[in-house]
């Protein structure tokens, strides 16, 4: 070939069409708008399907995505759903909230010229198509015959509606036991539907429903049954996937007053019973004019935009260290930047003030400064003395992160623990330290993201399977 | 969906349903809860176990109508469905040889009380029953208090029957008055409970009491029912909702408990019987209260 007959590198990403900051931050319509015919075959021409395709290793779930993105490039739909789905139960889930700047899209090898192929939006655009074309998922619907054998799966969130898919797809009989009346997990409860419609939930629950999963809402295991009884009554293993648990506070005084929600009830509150449409719904959430969230991960910046959204006026992140060290995606804190949240870093709360009639009325915060490097490698906040300063709040919102939920641990007898509370898990097969017993999710290694979640318990659906069969064979 | 069986009109205000919940029948103990939904639009509420037939498939509850929830679901009939119960949850109540007992209850702690009481009475335990009640219109069950304590005492706050009006009057007399009592359960109104606690305290005698803050998943992801016991941040769901009484911080409780005032009001202004049978008109449908 001569270099003249090389085609040249497109480094321009096709921008994915958003709703205006001004518009969006008034409604919990979706943010992003998905690429059109046009722009997702443009996007999707840039890549130059090199030989050694970067963007497959870093897929936690190892989707085909060359192959994925030549079928958009050959206008052949069908086969890129067949392909994304044969490797990915959850594609319209994981092209919205997977951080694919640092997966697939950081291995690409557009990635170090500065034009990844924007993997997660094409992704997205062919879950839609799929979701537009229903009879395509009922051609390519395999015939799965029933190999006589059950396998419970705790926890309808992305690991266990994973491990569901690949274990129904084997001829497994998958029971999902759900706490909540919606499955789902955090996809459901947690991230907003801005971010992720719940339409979009639903139809992947109901894609994996139709594999023959058979699900039981309002279960709550270690309560309604033990792990134990469950493979006492049927059942040959158990993946746990029971998600995040307790949420995390600040410990400092004044934490208990009302108006000062955990990250987690005020998503809750907001997604899940949508309170949102309140009183058309019945769960209420109080808002007020200035809300300051503290922390400043994806949870933090997800309540940030829910508060703006339900009519607060300002609303401030509070972090003690600087932008730098802030563990958010990029793109969540450029949505929320651009939809007025203010960010005051290096500051810290040292107590909630009352208004005397139990409701929190101000917060007293002091500055801090970058000090040398803590245990986790950033530098440690340091607090700056006489800083001190009061600032008024109607609404505050820890979003600290959370610790494991002990209610299966304390129901399950043998199964070991890490230090932090988590069950401790082998992470290439996700076995427990019990037979049978499998985890996955953040229940396995703390907080984590959804197709980190996915891809263990894809590991742990493939371990359950070898198992199964050594033991019938 | 969780068919109703039974509903029974036990008092103003005061209703008793039986609905359909085989697995959790068959796991319920005492001082256990469920959280309910009763229709798409629903809120989450916890409501205390007031029994449970594991042969029967049935559990029952007893509730005060209190706002839209508890309207709503009074307004089921016989046949119609509740829409999600998940439990049992909370841990239950440690049922072991005390010795004497008290146990107090205010109306609709009746509920929880008799499972109790009979669980208590099964491990050798001595049980005396102490029941308050506004007057006799608000009172009922009595007769089964009676069945399943060694002693039953009623306490009406409008002073027609014995000579007290506050249960803790007549605790402070039956503990002055040399009885011996090991432990004190006090289930129902959040007040009579403040009342047991202050009542025992200068006794020394360890009170438990059932804590019914407000609630979202009941398995303690949301911290919505964060009490404070012994200075001590618990979360009710997952560490009660049994707690030593003399430890509790009451204000909190009750200020996190009336948060919501404004929004309860507003909401249950929208959902009178009137307003709830006029939508029904309108929208075509029966008296079912799933109306959106």
């Amino acid at each position: 070939m001569k270099m003249s007959e090389k085609p040249k590198l497109n480094l321009n990403r096709v921008p994915i069409p958003k709703q205006e900051p001004a518009t969006r931050r008034s409604n919990f319509n979706e943010v992003a708008l998905g690429y059109n015919d046009e722009q997702a075959l443009e996007e999707a021409s840039r890549c130059i399907d090199c030989k050694k395709a970067g963007c497959k290793g870093g897929c936690p779930v190892n989707i085909d995505i060359p192959e994925f993105i030549k079928a958009i490039r050959a206008g052949n739909m069908p086969e890129a759903v067949r392909i994304l789905k044969s490797k990915n139960s959850l594609p319209g889930i994981c092209g919205r909230v997977c951080p694919q700047e640092t997966q697939c899209e950081m291995t690409c090898n557009l990635a170090k010229k500065g034009g990844p192929i924007a993997i997660g939006r094409l992704e997205r655009y062919v879950a839609d198509w799929e979701r537009d074309h229903p009879e395509i998922a009922e051609q390519q619907k395999e015939r799965i015959s029933f190999n006589g054998q059950k396998v419970a799966v705790v926890g309808s969130g992305p690991a266990g509606l994973t491990c569901a898919f690949d274990l129904a797809k084997l001829g497994y009989k998958v029971v999902i036991f759900e706490a909540l009346h919606i499955a789902g997990g955090v996809l459901v409860y947690g991230i907003p539907e801005f971010r992720l419609p719940k339409a979009i939930v639903q139809g992947e629950v109901d894609y994996v429903q139709s594999l023959g999963v058979e699900l039981k809402l309002n279960y709550v295991i270690g309560k309604i049954a033990t792990v134990d009884e469950l493979l006492e009554n049927g059942f040959s293993a158990v993946f746990l996937s029971p998600g995040a648990g307790a949420p995390m506070f600040l410990n400092v005084p004044g934490e208990n007053l009302s108006g000062i929600y955990s990250a987690n009830e005020f998503l809750t509150r907001t997604n899940l019973m949508k309170a949102y449409r309140f009183p058309e719904y019945d769960t209420p959430i109080q808002v007020g004019k200035r809300v300051a969230v503290f922390g400043a991960g994806n949870v933090a910046m997800d309540a940030s935009r829910c508060a703006l959204r339900l009519g607060a006026e300002e609303v401030y992140i509070i972090y003690r260290r600087s932008k730098a060290e802030m563990p958010a995606r990029l793109e969540e804190r450029e949505n929320a930047e651009e939809e007025g949240v203010i960010f005051k870093l290096l500051t810290n709360p040292s107590r909630f003030i009352d208004d005397e009639r139990g409701r929190v009325k101000a917060v007293e915060l002091y500055e801090m400064a970058l000090g040398e490097p803590d245990e986790s490698g950033r530098p440690r906040p340091i607090r700056k003395p006489g800083s001190d300063f009061i600032m008024e709040i109607d609404t505050a919102i820890p979003a600290l992160g959370t610790r494991p939920n002990p209610i299966i641990p304390s129901t399950t007898k043998g199964l070991e623990l890490t230090k932090w509370g988590t069950i401790l898990t082998d992470e290439a097969s996700g076995q427990t330290s019990r037979k049978k017993i499998w985890c996955g999710g953040d229940m396995a290694t703390g907080a984590a993201t959804v197709i980190s979640a996915m891809g263990a318990a894809r590991r742990a659906a493939t371990d359950i399977d070898k198992y199964l069969r050594g033991s019938t064979e | 969906m969780y068919k109703i069986v039974k509903k029974e009109i036990l008092a103003p205000n005061t209703i008793y349903l039986k609905a359909e919940a085989p697995e959790i029948a068959q796991k319920a103990k005492p001082g256990q809860f469920v959280i309910l939904r009763v229709d798409e639009v629903g809120e989450r509420f916890p409501l205390s176990l007031a029994g449970w037939d594991e042969d029967g498939g049935t559990l029952e509850i007893l509730f005060l109508i209190m706002g839209r929830s508890t309207m709503k679901l009074s307004a089921l009939e016989e046949g119609d469905c509740i829409m999600d119960i998940v439990g049992p949850l909370g841990r239950p109540t440690e049922i072991v040889s005390y010795g004497n007992i008290l146990s107090v209850c205010s109306t609709f702690g009746i509920g929880p009380t008799l499972p109790l009481v009979k669980a208590l009475k099964e491990k050798g335990n001595k049980v005396v029953s102490v029941m308050e009640a506004r007057d006799k219109t608000c009172l009922f069950w009595e007769d089964r208090l009676k069945v399943v304590s060694d002693a039953t005492h009623i306490v009406l706050g409008d002073g027609s029957r014995g000579k007290h009006r506050r249960v803790s009057e007549f605790i402070t007399e039956y503990l002055k008055s040399g009885n011996k009592v090991d432990r004190v359960f006090a289930f129902g109104r959040i007040f009579m409970m403040i009342e047991c606690s202050r009542a025992t305290k200068p006794f020394g005698i360890k009170t438990i009491v059932a804590l019914t803050p407000i609630m979202v998943d009941g398995t303690g992801m949301c911290g919505c029912c964060r009490v404070s016991v012994g200075g001590e941040t618990k979360f009710t769901c997952v560490d009660g909702p049994e707690f030593d009484g003399h430890l509790v911080d009451w204000e909190l409780l009750i200020k996190r408990k009336r948060a919501y005032l404004r929004e309860e009001a507003l909401a249950f202004d929208l959902w009178q019987p009137y307003n709830l049978r006029q939508l029904a008109e309108l929208s075509g449908l029966s008296k079912r209260a799933s109306i959106v």
